[in-house]
């Protein structure tokens, strides 16, 4: 009994440590007063100023730009590219997913550094373009990692009785592939776009002139001390970044379901 | 149906975006310019050598493994705890220890900065019960709280689900050969957990070692370890080949690492996540 509470209070303090430092950022982020101390009342006031805030605004839009353009370019590069590694033999296929594991496992700052050296080696210059292009490369594997389960999964005799029954190859990925491997798609989508928004160490190396994500804002307010607008602005992602994992989570869910069910039918 | 082509896109791609600009950092590491040209040498990786230089690396390691260690210490028995049988609410538990890993990491770090500021709710507390404020800010205790706060779960989640999946009739025929709890541990729970132990601490010491946020936010900007010495070469002081040369040294001690954590990480693919 007594070491059932010792656990029970062991375990609530891990919990508190985990998010009271989250929640009080959330809190102070409705707090009237700009010193963080003490509770001088309840405002909307910074929600307001961060919503005027030029800087932070630019930033979001070009973090939502970046986020959703590279997510699509990474999932369409990524899941044709786990068809072709699916037909490989598997001397190449071991070579190809090693070759997808190195971005994952490399350190992020090495990773960061080396896109800034081939940019600035093949003079591009530093902003929208590099940003975008070194998120498409780091988020691709992630894309792969979540699609190529599915297309190990598809039934080769449904293309083939498609096809037999007078579809165009087209036509016949179209309506017997594609919703076959659309989950896997999606959630390497969703996958692809999480991580872009949240990336910061790799962006900090590729942007210039002017172009900054909302990480990169959020970093150069910060090292400047404590800013209410990103208290408000903390709270705001952390409730998006909370309702795209639950959606994420009850794809995934769903779709270990039917993957069961589908077994257990055959 | 032979559509291998559809993956030469990738590979062209990744070639371009990560083979040539690993290639880069290494042909700049081994590389110095002078006004004569650009020649191959080693004196990059000489003057890392130095003993200014060879601190940094140490305090980094020594940072990245004491954290480690604490993470490792209130983690495991987190991780029993979530593993054992008595929970009733298993999965929004684990779920709850996850959750954070997904908050930008940057958040969360800034998030200690609303805490232990010097004017911050820790020092209220402190004065309203009539204590002296404390500096909490910018030393070796911040760096290691942010650390600790920052990749506890990723510590948690691998022995959680190594232990969750120990077979009960080992456990119990142990207990019926008349051992006690503690030699249940140390003789089953603890031998069989090795792997999980093993990911956990290359998921900590790895990104503990290379960051330069935790230490630039929470250390201030006199605090410097690898990651804030190389972010320096390249955006302050301008010295690639430097840069890179450390660049390659901190790489090739985690692809080392990795390598050598691999050989224990067996049957737990997916399971990285979440």
């Amino acid at each position: 009994m007594v070491t059932k509470v010792l656990k029970r209070t062991y375990i609530l303090f891990l919990y508190v440590f985990l998010y009271a430092p989250i929640i009080m950022l959330a809190l102070y982020s409705f707090n009237n007063s700009r010193t963080r101390g003490a509770w001088t009342g309840f405002t909307f006031k910074w929600y307001l100023a961060m919503f005027q805030d030029r800087q932070i605004m630019t930033s979001l839009y070009y973090s939502l730009i970046i986020g959703l353009v590279g997510a699509f370019i990474a999932t369409f590069i990524g899941t044709l590219a786990a068809f072709g590694i699916n037909s490989m033999k598997p001397l190449p296929r071991i070579a190809t997913m090693n070759l997808t594991y190195l971005p994952v496992l490399n350190p992020d700052i090495v990773t960061g550094i080396s896109f800034m050296l081939l940019f600035i080696f093949i003079k591009l210059r530093l902003g929208f373009l590099t940003l975008l292009l070194s998120h498409i490369t780091f988020n691709i594997p992630y894309v792969i990692l979540s699609v190529l389960p599915r297309v190990k999964q598809l039934d080769k005799n449904m293309y083939e009785a498609a096809l037999d029954l007078g579809a165009t190859p087209a036509f016949a990925f179209r309506k017997v592939i594609l919703p076959e491997i659309m989950p896997g798609v999606i959630i390497g989508w969703l996958l692809a776009f999480t991580l872009s928004l949240d990336d910061f160490v790799i962006s900090f190396f590729n942007t210039g002139s002017g172009v900054s994500t909302l990480s990169i804002t959020i970093y150069s307010m910060a090292r400047r001390g404590i800013n209410p607008k990103i208290n408000a602005l903390s709270t705001l992602m952390f409730v998006c970044v909370l309702s795209l994992l639950v959606i994420v989570n009850i794809m995934m869910s769903r779709q270990k379901k039917g993957v069961k069910i589908k077994e257990e039918t055959r | 149906m032979k559509k291998t082509w559809t993956a030469y896109p990738y590979i062209l791609w990744m070639i371009i975006f990560t083979i040539v600009p690993l290639g880069l950092l290494l042909y700049f590491s081994f590389t110095v310019t002078s006004s004569t040209g650009t020649i191959f040498s080693l004196d990059n990786f000489r003057r890392f050598n130095q003993p200014i230089y060879l601190k940094v690396l140490f305090r980094s390691l020594k940072l990245a493994g004491v954290s480690t260690i604490l993470c490792f210490a209130l983690g495991y028995p987190a991780a029993m705890f979530l593993a054992g049988r008595d929970l009733k609410h298993r999965n929004t538990m684990v779920l709850l220890m996850v959750l954070p890993m997904w908050v930008n990491f940057l958040l969360r770090t800034y998030a200690w900065l609303t805490l232990l500021e010097r004017k911050g709710l820790i020092n209220t507390i402190l004065g309203a019960i009539g204590l002296p404020s404390l500096s909490l800010l910018y030393n070796d205790f911040a760096v290691f709280l942010g650390m600790v706060y920052n990749f506890l779960p990723f510590m948690v989640l691998p022995i959680y689900s190594i232990l969750s999946k120990i077979d009960r009739n080992l456990i119990e025929a142990a207990e019926d050969l008349g051992a006690n709890p503690f030699l249940v541990f140390l003789k089953i729970t603890f031998p069989l957990s090795i792997p999980g132990i093993i990911s956990g601490i290359t998921m900590v010491f790895m990104p503990a070692v290379t960051t330069f946020v935790i230490s630039r936010l929470l250390g201030g900007g006199q605090y410097t370890l690898i990651g804030n010495l190389i972010e320096q070469q390249f955006l302050t002081v301008g010295d690639w080949n430097f840069g890179s040369a450390i660049s390659t040294v901190m790489m090739a001690i985690i692809l080392i690492g990795m390598g050598f954590a691999s050989r224990y990480e067996t049957e737990q693919e997916g399971s990285g996540l979440w």
